[in-house]
């Protein structure tokens, strides 16, 4: 599916204005360690929201307090208007049927098969699909990630980018219109980051889907991002495209793009 | 002289408050267990699995003990009773006496050692490797998933495991009485059969569903509150090993006093 050399544009036009992730004055601390104090953002429908920072800044927490695997300790989180702080386990739950989230270390089953990995979230939430229509979507969607033969594979039979690629597979099984990656390209050479960040292109035009990446590999972010933030000291210390903070006053910022 | 006595107190004041604060949360980690076992879905599969795990994987290492404890406990009471020349007694001695407290609590134990310290592991590295995160924000609740069906599974194949020693125990018995003298099988189980009673099984056997649920219980209560980093799968496997043997102890004793009240 992965065509070699074919870069595909940014989905701009297929950008709105309203926002289907708003973060307002998010704080999380661990003890002592304050982690995030005060986070801001959002993120439009159908758009790509690259999030930056130094190793330990928070980024990961940050998306995890937005799927609440992470409790915040103050602050709002709206994802499809609603604000999920307020709700219960069941309404966060139907909400969560709607985003993808694609774990730093992909995060798979160790002890399924791929076939079981992908089939295990899909068989739960789509309970009307037959065998052969869920053995349909993994054959498919394993195809988007263009790793068809791995399907009778053990995760512990898999490379690292391998496995990171399945994650995203099953991330994307249940169609999401949210989809969070935490670092989809970390750890993987360069012509494969290239194809996952099309991939990610493809996938945000294909189901116009809105998302946050994070990441360190700034050909991806340059690449995905219709617009960055750029996490310090628990806050957004910067934000605006890529070319905007590539030629920003900021001589940290602009550290991030040499 | 006296630092040390100072830091050897604080150390059990340390040493207190965790062991209260873990019976409070596996308290409270039980309680979620009722609240979660009758609500549908049910993951019925996944409870076969580990039936199969937890119940036949254990069967090999369960008839080796189960044997040796028959056999021991009859070469060890053997002297005793000749003593008093009350040989003939053998069988029920041995059968009793496995069947009230030496089976239950021997098999539990290996128990704890295999399948709490097997579930606090897995559990364990799953949590660390964020695959029960995973679940939960494919919005699949893993507690129904990992927790119930585990859980569900040693208690009831604890209690199986136990019959099934006690069976090879008294088989055991058997060959230990004939390495001295020449009993035919079938007057050794028609003496054994007279001896039990009901009252014999039925308290024996209550107890052990006690004994599987906490062994299922308590690893999975260790492997869920593994925090991150992989030395602590480690850490989550041996003391569930030591909590799940503690408790098998404590429940022994508790049924022991009550059983000693009622009947
Ligand atoms: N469960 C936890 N308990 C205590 N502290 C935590 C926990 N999880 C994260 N932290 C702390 O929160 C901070 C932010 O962690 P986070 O994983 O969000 O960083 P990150 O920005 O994603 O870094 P990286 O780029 O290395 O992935 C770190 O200082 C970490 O020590
Ligand atoms: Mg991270």
């Amino acid at each position: 599916m992965i065509q070699e050399k074919t870069i595909i544009a940014p989905a701009h036009i297929s950008k709105t204005n309203t926002p289907v992730i708003e973060i307002k004055e998010l704080y999380k601390s661990f003890g002592n360690n304050e982690v995030l104090k005060g986070v801001t953002f959002s993120v439009n429908k159908g758009e790509n929201l690259v999030v930056l920072g130094k190793s330990g800044s928070g980024k990961s927490i940050a998306i995890k307090c937005l799927v609440g695997l992470v409790v915040a300790d103050k602050g709002e989180i709206n994802v499809f208007g609603t604000d999920i702080t307020k709700i219960d386990t069941n309404e966060l739950n139907e909400i969560r049927v709607r985003i993808g989230f694609l774990f730093q270390n992909a995060a798979l089953y160790d002890s399924m098969s791929v076939r079981e990995n992908l089939g295990f979230t899909l068989k739960r939430h789509a309970k009307d699909l037959s065998a052969e229509e869920v053995e349909n979507q993994i054959k498919e969607v394993l195809e988007s990630v263009g790793l068809s033969e791995v399907i009778d594979k053990m995760p512990s039979e898999l490379s690292g980018g391998m496995r990171k690629r399945i994650g995203l597979a099953r991330t994307l099984i249940l169609k999401p219109e949210i989809v969070l990656y935490d670092e989809p390209t970390t750890g993987l050479d360069t012509i494969t980051s290239r194809e996952i960040s099309e991939l990610l292109l493809e996938i945000q035009k294909k189901n116009k889907t809105s998302s946050i990446i994070i990441t360190h590999d700034m050909a991806c972010a340059k690449h995905t991002a219709d617009r960055l933030v750029i996490l310090k000291d628990g806050v957004i210390h910067a934000e605006g495209t890529y070319k905007e903070l590539e030629k920003s006053d900021d001589e940290w910022v602009r550290s991030f793009f040499i | 002289m006296n630092n040390i006595v100072i830091a050897k107190k604080e150390s059990i004041i340390i040493y207190l408050k965790e062991t209260f604060n873990d019976v409070g949360n596996i308290t409270l980690f039980s309680i979620r267990f009722f609240k979660e076992v009758i609500r549908s879905p049910y993951e019925i599969k996944e409870f076969i699995k580990q039936c199969y795990v937890i119940g036949y994987k254990s069967l090999p290492l369960v008839t080796i003990t189960g044997f040796i404890m028959g056999l021991v406990l009859t070469l060890q009471s053997r002297p005793t009773l000749a003593k008093f020349g009350a040989e003939s007694w053998l069988p029920s001695m041995v059968a009793l006496s496995l069947i009230r407290e030496i089976a239950p609590v021997i098999t539990a134990l290996i128990c704890a050692g295999k399948v709490s310290s097997g579930i606090g592991a897995e559990l364990g590295s799953m949590k660390v490797t964020e695959q029960i995160d995973a679940m939960e924000v494919s919005a699949i609740n893993p507690y129904k998933y990992l927790v119930v069906t585990r859980v569900l599974a040693t208690t009831l194949m604890i209690p199986l495991l136990v019959i099934y020693a006690d069976g090879i125990g008294i088989i055991g018995g058997y060959v230990g009485i004939n390495i001295h003298s020449d009993v035919n099988l079938y007057r050794y189980l028609s003496q054994v059969l007279e001896s039990i009673t009901f009252l014999d099984i039925f308290p024996a056997t209550l107890k052990t569903f006690f004994f599987g649920f906490f062994i299922g219980m308590i690893g999975c209560y260790k492997g869920f509150n593994a925090v991150n980093g992989t030395e602590s799968v480690g850490k989550a496997a041996n003391s569930a090993v030591v909590t799940a043997s503690l408790t098998i102890f404590i429940i022994d004793m508790l049924a022991v006093q009550i059983t000693d009240l009622f009947f």
